[in-house]
């Protein structure tokens, strides 16, 4: 006869913080919390003491003092006197200019070349390969300067665009002058402006409003949106009926009919850049700094994202574009219904990492001298003020949110394209 | 049957007819250029533009490649030369400034007298590498060569007394002999933190007075050699492989950290790792070349290529992660469930199962990453290190050489491609040896 008892009930025991799998786990994690704390206490003290050595307290102060320097390409008005929290906006502004800037052409250059590596043309393949060998083996740091040297060497300085017969003219019918002191490009002007609106006062992060720049934004809206219905209506229209009305001109006239009446009504017209004196007047001043950066991250960048072009294409299978011509599909739609979808799939994650690199590599700017926000706040900021660990932790913290914004719309799409399985 | 059939038809072949030639169109270099390079109309124009580009290029750049400037000592004398040889005025490069500063560029001011012990460093890492590299070309008891030789690398480079890398040797034998004896006597997380808070110890107090005790008695060494005196290519391969070598075992275990079921450990694997990957690597130089000596108790001072190396490696350790990391990923889930069958607990199954596979697909993302390091290096110019770029403006500085650019720049990119561009060959070698090995 036997009776069901209980397993006997197993004393807690010391060891077996050591032993028991069920313990172990929580005895490492303190461990590790309390080492890592004690690592912390350990930098944070030594930090501490020697600021205090020093004579240099953590303070951020020195942001509402006069940076009094200047910062030559910029996107928001800005003299010598503003803050050096101005100066710090400029900067973020820069770096946010010249990375959104890069990654257009890069991805622009990038699938084109991606494309035409993948050519059935043997020598262009071959070139192709070239340049993408040639861009991804040689330091980006050393292609900034390189290109910054010959925008500096070998362009024509403004004064061969004088006299008579100038050595150098401008080109685009006299729109554009390229010269060793930058790109003078014509600059859109209003005769009949509505003016602008100041936000934020006399703040170091005031800044203007253009309601020219958001009546345009707002008749585009409006008119892309009048635009979209139509197409919709034509869709109804086919589903309905089987035939498709031409909506091609009706779209055209509806986008840009309204933006020319606007136009017209602003005044609107080009402020050519002409030679005075010594130098160009007129027209927006494209500085070799930014132009440099500029150029040379978008083809370092661009031989990355071509190698991911070329990966995400051949990824594809040849079976779906088979299948896809077998359904009746034309060669457009297969393209854009069926191998875009699953080539950017393949392509984006990787080409928003590139874009990601792209931006932290503009830090870069700092060798060729354009003022982005490694040249304001971790540059003549710090030298000046002497907060090292102010600035450079305000720097990083800076770039990490940019960082983190790219990875959020990363992951954001990761989710929305993902492979719905069961 | 077969009767009336052959009555029906008139004429029957009994012999093949001979093979014609194909038509001359088809084969042979006219073939070849009808179909990879005329093959339609937008072909045709693609191939003439690359044919004119290419022609315009090499126009402008063999000329002046091969310009007879090899002896000229200044940027002047070179001019003179050019114009005596009908070159046209500096439509030629100054090959002067490379034969007169090549060595700079790659030893940056090490004493001259003993170049010797970086190229000898070099040539040594390519032998510790051979059995890592090439496992199934090179006997494996190279193995222990390999494991000694991070002691070797830096004692080569910086001289000094032989006694204190076997002191940093010591710290590891003392703290693998307490491993083993603790694990056996006790358990094996107690042997961890022993041997770990142990061997720490012994670096940070006991190893530099052991080996200054030691060479007092038996003094033993090479010359030393200042880190301020380091520069050039050296400078950079130095700061990569180094940054490399130390960024492997953190990798490892931060990528294991950041897998573990631990959630403190995981979030502060993840917390550093995305930190430093979300930040540029300058921001990170600024930190060693201003901020690192704030950090560190007060009266510390560490020499500025000793605060590069250790941000460079703390940068480099954060990308090495995220490489076996997906090293980890990559694996079947079963080679973790067979292990955990066997009976193997977590380090066993780590060191025997799970690692050994997991470095091995994850080898062509650490060349990479490595190829990465290395090119990144370049940064240091911008705080003020003499690595090629820095030097190529302290060339600059000088008044026989004012004005020079594209020689220099040429080289210093031409120095870096070779070597990227092979590194990147041997891990496109690599990933086909290994996809055959896992198909």
């Amino acid at each position: 006869m036997s009776t069901l008892t209980d397993p006997p009930k197993e004393q807690f025991r010391l060891s077996m913080l050591l032993y028991d799998t069920r313990y172990r786990s929580g005895t490492i994690q303190v461990i590790a919390m309390f080492g890592f704390m004690l690592l912390a206490a350990w930098l944070i003290n030594n930090t501490l003491s020697n600021l205090a050595a020093l004579g240099k307290p953590i303070d951020f102060g020195f942001f509402s003092e006069p940076a009094s320097y200047d910062i030559n390409q910029r996107l928001l008005e800005y003299t010598s006197r503003d803050t050096h929290l101005r100066a710090a906006l400029m900067g973020l502004l820069n770096t946010l200019v010249v990375a959104v800037l890069g990654c257009i052409t890069a991805t622009v250059l990038g699938v084109i070349i991606g494309v035409l590596r993948l050519s059935s043309n043997w020598l262009v393949a071959r070139l192709m390969t070239i340049y993408v060998e040639m861009f991804r083996n040689v330091p980006v740091l050393l292609w900034i300067v390189f290109v910054m040297a010959i925008l500096i060497e070998t362009l024509p300085a403004p004064s061969a665009f004088r006299g008579e017969s100038p050595e150098a003219t401008m080109s685009l019918m006299d729109s554009v002058a390229v010269t060793n002191r930058g790109v003078y490009i014509p600059e859109p002007l209003f005769s009949r402006s509505l003016g602008d609106i100041h936000l934020l006062g006399q703040s170091s992060l005031r800044f203007d409003v253009s309601l020219d720049l958001i009546a345009i934004l707002v008749v585009l809206g409006l008119s892309l949106w009048a635009a979209h219905r139509v197409t919709l209506r034509a869709n109804r229209i086919q589903e309905a009926t089987g035939d498709r009305p031409k909506t091609w001109h009706v779209r055209t006239a509806i986008i840009v009919g309204p933006m020319l009446v606007l136009l017209i009504a602003l005044g609107f017209h080009l402020g050519y850049p002409a030679l005075k004196g010594f130098n160009f007047q007129g027209g927006t001043h494209l500085r070799n700094s930014l132009i440099a950066l500029w150029l040379a991250l978008s083809l370092y960048t661009a031989a990355f994202i071509a190698e991911i072009v070329r990966a995400g294409i051949m990824a594809i299978s040849k079976g779906q574009t088979e299948a896809a011509s077998a359904l009746g599909l034309r060669s457009n739609r297969i393209m854009r219904l069926v191998i875009l979808p699953q080539a950017l799939r393949v392509i984006i994650p990787p080409l928003i990492s590139n874009y990601l690199n792209l931006t932290k590599n503009s830090s870069l700017a700092i060798a060729v001298g354009y003022m982005d926000i490694t040249g304001t706040l971790g540059g003549i900021t710090m030298n000046q003020t002497g907060r090292e660990l102010e600035c450079v932790l305000l720097l990083m913290l800076v770039y990490l949110a940019i960082s983190l914004s790219i990875s959020a719309v990363m992951n954001w799409y990761n989710e929305a394209v993902k492979l719905k399985e069961r | 049957m077969s009767g009336t059939h052959s009555h029906t038809v008139a004429f029957v072949r009994d012999t093949m007819l001979p093979e014609q030639d194909p038509p001359a169109s088809e084969v042979g270099a006219v073939g070849w250029m009808r179909h990879n390079l005329f093959s339609n109309w937008f072909n045709s124009i693609l191939t003439i533009a690359s044919i004119a580009a290419i022609y315009f290029v090499l126009a402008a750049v063999i000329p002046w490649i091969l310009s007879p400037t090899w002896e000229g000592t200044s940027l002047s004398n070179c001019r003179e030369t050019l114009a005596a040889a009908g070159h046209g005025d500096a439509h030629g490069a100054c090959w002067g400034v490379i034969k007169e500063r090549w060595i700079q560029l790659i030893f940056g001011f090490y004493p001259s007298h003993l170049y010797w012990r970086p190229i000898a460093a070099f040539v040594l890492l390519g032998a510790a590498l051979a059995p890592v590299l090439f496992s199934d070309k090179v006997p494996s008891q190279l193995l222990i060569f390999s494991a000694l030789y991070p002691f070797i690398f830096p004692w080569l480079l910086w001289g000094g007394t032989i006694w204190m890398p076997i002191a940093a040797l010591a710290g590891f034998v003392i703290g693998g002999l307490l491993f083993k004896v603790l694990s056996e006597k006790a358990s094996t997380l107690i042997g961890v933190i022993v041997a770990v808070a142990t061997a720490v110890i012994w670096w940070l107090f006991l190893a530099a007075p052991v080996a200054g005790i030691v060479d007092s008695i038996l003094p033993i060494g090479i010359e030393a050699v200042e880190s301020r005196k380091f520069g050039g290519f050296m400078l950079s391969v130095t700061i990569g492989v180094v940054a490399i070598a130390c960024s492997l075992p953190i990798g490892i275990v931060l990528a294991l950290g950041r897998q573990s079921d631990l959630l403190i450990v995981k979030y502060i694997c993840v917390g550093f790792i995305e930190f430093i990957r979300g930040v540029p690597l300058i921001t990170l130089l600024f930190v060693a070349s201003t901020l690192l000596n704030i950090f560190m108790p007060p009266g510390t001072n560490f020499d500025i290529i000793l605060r590069v190396l250790i941000m460079v490696t703390l940068f480099a350790s954060a990308y090495m992660a995220e490489v076996i990391r997906g090293g980890l990923a990559a694996l079947p889930k079963g080679q973790y469930e067979g292990a955990d069958s066997l009976g193997l607990n977590y380090w066993q199954a780590q060191r025997l199962i799970i690692m050994p596979q997991a470095l091995k697909i994850s080898i062509p993302g650490i060349v990479s990453t490595f190829i990465g390091v290395f090119k990144d290096t370049t940064l240091v110019s911008i705080i003020g290190l003499l690595d090629p770029l820095g030097l190529s403006n302290a060339i600059r500085a000088d008044a026989n050489w004012n004005g020079i650019v594209w020689e220099l720049y040429g080289f210093i990119a031409l120095l870096f491609f070779v070597f990227c561009f092979s590194m990147s060959r041997y891990s496109m070698y690599l990933e086909r040896k290994l996809q055959t090995g896992h198909r």
